[in-house]
């Protein structure tokens, strides 16, 4: 199996004068629709460096000595916890995790409460992810520590985003005007979400292709009010793929087929499975990214998932670096 | 013991006797007993003059559509917080409705809201019965038990009767009655648990969302109905462009059917999920979250101009208070509803002062075409006759004030409206003759 | 009173060229030699410092760059910072003299932050300090090793370093705050 190494000719060059600390606005990280350019650029400066730590063998750095990081975590998940928990460990920070399936949180006790209990019990760092979507602007207005959202509900997922505009720049260099495709369950999707605000910010374009019913009717009218014109949308996945520089199928849940929104799998996999056929209508070069966890045979063939133009581990590895710049961006950050 | 009032020098507005004039208003023993040039009423001994010099007098309003929670649900208002708060919104009687615990579904229970309404109720109340038993959509309610206890009309409001069937029969039963069944018109399949509706807001957010479709599917099938069965319809709170059209055609073909709208979706749209205020960070605000849900400008402008041309005869509040802990979580958790007694005349001036509406189509909404929906087996609603009981609504047109929900007489605080600047305000509230609010000049 | 020059470029020349003589006499050589030049500016001194001992040593002694903002003991202050850059030591710097190179040293706590990334790096057999300007108020007992020119400054003046790959020219200048009674000129 062989991998694509990044393109280490075009490693993102460094920058005399740095961008500057002053770009930074936030006190949470809730979603990339209020990220400037510079500030995603910021990030994924500081991942680069975070990137470095990770290479060493020992991958400590004090920067984050004596702060408390607590994950709130209302839906499973192990692999985005365990990054969160992991960049936090890097930094030397304390991270306490609470899991809402074990916690009094299903017993009853709000959001609101679990919070301010968490609070109260010294986080510095709250990063949560929940089932209902707004559920951290709800949290920001109860808790006075800093808050990352790492999931909510069908909205927001803005670290995922952020790793994988990280992801693409390593081996593209650029987004300005790539053409990202992004296959699957865009309704219920946060992936998608996050993803056209991020990757518009940052230049590039975004198709967005999926059955007809798992694309939600306001769709079209948020991206014209939105004023998002590099944003289309496509129900073929051929045209979707066709000299596509990045392709992102996304996890097909198997209830969406038991709840009527879809016929059958069988069918989905027929028309919207990315194969190693379809994939040669992309770029030569194309990169095939997939959030996680893969349901292979499903949204995408084996082959593409392991294939040589599939990032998908590396996108793990990157997480752990752009979680680490967050923590460490937040933790820096003004109006505390 | 009731006083003699005399009300001087308001502007009186009676869209049901066609008067707009300044003059006074005499009342005595709870009942309207003159009126007339300023300065010249009958002389009194006992005289309490309300010097109403800049404001509208008009007939008490009358909310066709309110929750009083009471039984059941008393953390979130009580049949005595519910008048009060319906007392400091001028209106005078309110139609309240059955989805209380137990529902309003036996002659017990409608009796037990109309005595503690008399014992402890500040204005008029007229219980609205079940259409179902249990609000279960399945086996019709001893209506004509309801209706000699008092219920002025059937509903399962929150729920809509899903079978076309029971409805239909529910018509027919109601139709000897002569009482208009009031629907809460919504395709629970269709809405599938949405939150609000679903459009490019709901897109953004990502929340389920409740589509158009909805409302208007059980409006067409329930204008089908009533034009099979002759029946009285009432469409509650209407909400989009399609429910409007819908109505306006059968009107045109003689169909018996209402139509009520409520303030909040005069003037708020969907957006207000969004956004708060100035605020830069999306608000996702479950004081914004009611069904039938916010919809878009267009549907706005569809259900003002049903007003303005007869299409939808009335306004009525859909006041639905609740507690903090059933507002303050997450969006998709919290309950539906807003607590609109209390802002909804200044909603409506708002429409006023901006052109959309006049003032006098406003009272007439508020005042006597709620009072044909209910007949007059409850007294001679929304008149200033000579004769008629005394319910009086004073307000000022210009007041400037801004919304502070823990002013509220309600226990509900969940308004979308906190904080808001509005310009109209009830000064003066009288039932039967008594004054039953007051606002405190500041 | 604007900006003083006390570095001429050839004086920076002159300084550099000194200390890279010095390094290579205090460690008997060139050899096991490795230049860490500290984010900003100190990063193109290291090179030059390593091209100057090339000259004379013909040896190519080894250049890494440092970014310390990971060992900072003031992480809320951060957002007055400029956004950290790579850390890049590709030799390993075990049994190593490792030469720390910064532009200004001023309260030490840069060193200390950097000694503490040396260290996770790595067992270096010595960690040496090379300095262009040494401006005193030292807050942690550390030292310079080699200095380019000490510069006496008060607490409210500010010392720049500009150096040609980063700012176009070499020059070090002082500004004071407060205009003085009598002007250099006078």
């Amino acid at each position: 199996m062989k991998t694509i190494e990044p393109n280490s000719s075009i490693a993102t060059p460094e920058t005399f004068p740095p961008p500057s600390m002053a770009v930074w606005q936030h006190n949470h990280i809730l979603d990339l629709d209020d990220f400037t350019r510079e500030e995603i650029e910021l990030v994924l400066e500081t991942a680069d460096a975070m990137a470095e730590v990770l290479t060493r063998e020992v991958k400590r750095v004090p920067t984050l000595r004596g702060k408390t990081v607590v994950t709130l975590f209302h839906e499973p998940s192990t692999r985005t916890r365990a990054s969160f928990e992991l960049a936090a460990k890097n930094l030397s920070a304390d991270t306490v995790s609470l899991d809402a399936s074990k916690s009094s949180i299903v017993k009853g006790e709000s959001l609101i409460d679990s919070l301010r209990t968490i609070q109260a019990l010294g986080a510095d760092i709250i990063v949560m992810r929940h089932s209902q979507s707004g559920a951290p602007y709800l949290a920001i207005k109860h808790v006075n520590c800093s808050l990352i959202n790492a999931g909510d509900g069908w909205h927001a997922h803005p670290s995922q985003a952020l790793l994988d505009l990280y992801t693409i720049r390593r081996h593209l260099g650029t987004l300005t005007n790539l053409k990202t495709t992004i296959i699957g369950d865009i309704m219920h999707s946060r992936v998608a979400r996050s993803n056209i605000w991020g990757m518009t910010t940052m230049g590039a374009k975004v198709v967005l292709c999926a059955p007809p019913t798992l694309i939600p009717r306001g769709l079209d009218s948020f991206i014209a009010n939105c004023q998002l014109p590099n944003v289309s949308i496509e129900t073929d996945i051929e045209p979707a793929l066709e000299n596509a520089d990045v392709v992102m199928p996304l996890r097909l849940q198997m209830e969406r087929q038991q709840s009527g929104l879809l016929p059958s799998l069988r069918e989905y996999i027929q028309l919207y499975q990315l194969t190693t056929e379809r994939l040669s209508l992309a770029k030569p070069q194309v990169l095939v990214m997939h959030p996680g966890p893969i349901n292979e045979g499903i949204e995408i063939s084996p082959e593409v998932a392991h294939g040589a133009q599939s990032v998908i581990e590396e996108q793990v590895t990157n997480g752990v670096a752009i979680r680490m710049a967050l923590l460490y961006l937040i933790a820096g950050g003004k109006n505390k | 013991m009731p006083t003699t009032l005399l009300i001087s020098g308001g502007r009186i507005i009676d869209p049901s006797q066609g008067i707009d004039k300044v003059a006074d208003l005499l009342v005595a023993k709870g009942k309207i007993t003159w009126m007339g040039d300023k300065g010249t009423a009958p002389s009194h001994a006992d005289l309490t003059t309300i010097d109403a010099a800049g404001l509208v007098v008009c007939p008490g309003f009358i909310d066709l559509h309110c929750h009083l929670r009471e039984p059941g649900f008393e953390d979130k208002e009580t049949i005595a917080t519910g008048t009060k708060a319906a007392a400091k919104g001028g209106f005078t009687t309110v139609c309240c409705m059955p989805n209380t615990n137990p529902a309003l579904d036996t002659q017990s229970s409608i009796d037990y809201v109309k005595k503690t309404a008399e014992i402890e109720g500040l204005v008029q109340v007229l219980p609205i019965g079940c259409i179902t038993k249990g609000r279960q959509g399945k086996e019709l309610t001893e209506m004509s038990e309801l209706a000699n206890a008092g219920a002025i009309g059937f509903s399962d409001d929150g729920n809509t009767v899903a079978s076309s069937r029971i409805m239909s029969l529910a018509m027919d039963y109601s139709y000897a009655l002569g009482l208009p069944i009031i629907d809460h018109c919504e395709d629970k399949e269709l809405s599938d648990g949405g939150y609000m509706n679903d459009g490019w807001v709901s897109a953004r957010l990502g929340l389920r969302g409740m589509p158009k479709a909805a409302e208007e599917i059980i409006v067409a099938r329930d204008l089908a109905l009533a034009q099979l069965t002759g029946a009285r319809l009432h469409i509650a709170h209407v909400s989009t462009e399609g429910s409007v059209e819908l109505i306006r055609r059968a009107k045109e073909k003689d169909i018996a059917v209402t139509a009520e709208v409520t303030p909040h979706h005069l003037t708020l749209t969907e957006e207000r999920v969004m956004n708060e205020g100035t605020n830069r960070l999306l608000a996702y605000d479950t004081n914004a979250k009611v069904n039938p849900p916010l919809r878009t400008k267009e549907d706005i402008a569809a259900l003002i101009k049903g007003l303005k041309d007869g299409t939808i005869d009335a306004i009525a509040t859909d006041h639905a208070p609740h507690t903090s802990v059933d507002k303050m979580c997450e969006f998709g958790l919290a309950a539906f509803g807003i607590s609109g007694l209390e802002t909804a005349l200044a909603c409506l001036m708002s429409l006023v002062h901006s052109g959309q509406l006049d003032l006098k189509t406003i009272i007439s909404k508020l005042t006597f075409e709620p009072a044909r929906i209910i007949g007059t087996g409850y007294g001679e609603l929304g008149i200033l006759m000579p004769g008629c009981r005394a319910n009086v609504t004073l307000f000022d047109p210009n007041k400037e004030w801004t919304v502070d929900s823990r002013d509220f007489a309600s226990k509900g605080k969940n308004t979308p409206f906190d904080g808001c600047p509005f310009k109209g305000r009830v000064i003066a509230t009288i039932v039967a003759g008594k004054v039953v609010y007051r606002d405190n000049p500041e | 009173m604007p900006e003083r020059i006390l570095m001429s470029p050839e004086d920076i020349q002159r300084a550099l060229v000194r200390i890279a003589h010095e390094i290579v006499e205090r460690n008997k050589g060139a050899k096991d030699i490795v230049l860490v030049g500290m984010q900003t500016r100190g990063v193109p001194l290291s090179k030059r410092l390593a091209a100057t001992i090339q000259s004379f040593e013909k040896i190519t002694v080894p250049v890494g760059s440092l970014d310390i903002s990971l060992y900072r003991d003031d992480i809320s202050s951060l957002h007055l910072k400029p956004v950290m850059h790579r850390t890049d030591i590709s030799t390993d710097v075990t049994n190593k003299q490792v030469v720390l190179i910064d532009d200004v040293f001023y309260t030490g706590r840069s060193i200390r932050a950097a000694m503490d990334a040396i260290t996770d790096l790595g067992r270096p057999q010595s960690i040496q300090l090379a300095v262009l300007v040494d401006r005193g108020h030292r807050e942690l007992p550390i030292r310079a090793d080699y200095a380019g020119k000490n510069i006496p400054t008060s607490k409210d003046e500010e010392i720049k370093v500009y150096v040609k790959e980063v700012d176009g020219e070499d020059k070090v200048t002082i500004l004071s705050p407060n205009k003085g009674a009598t002007d250099e000129n006078d």
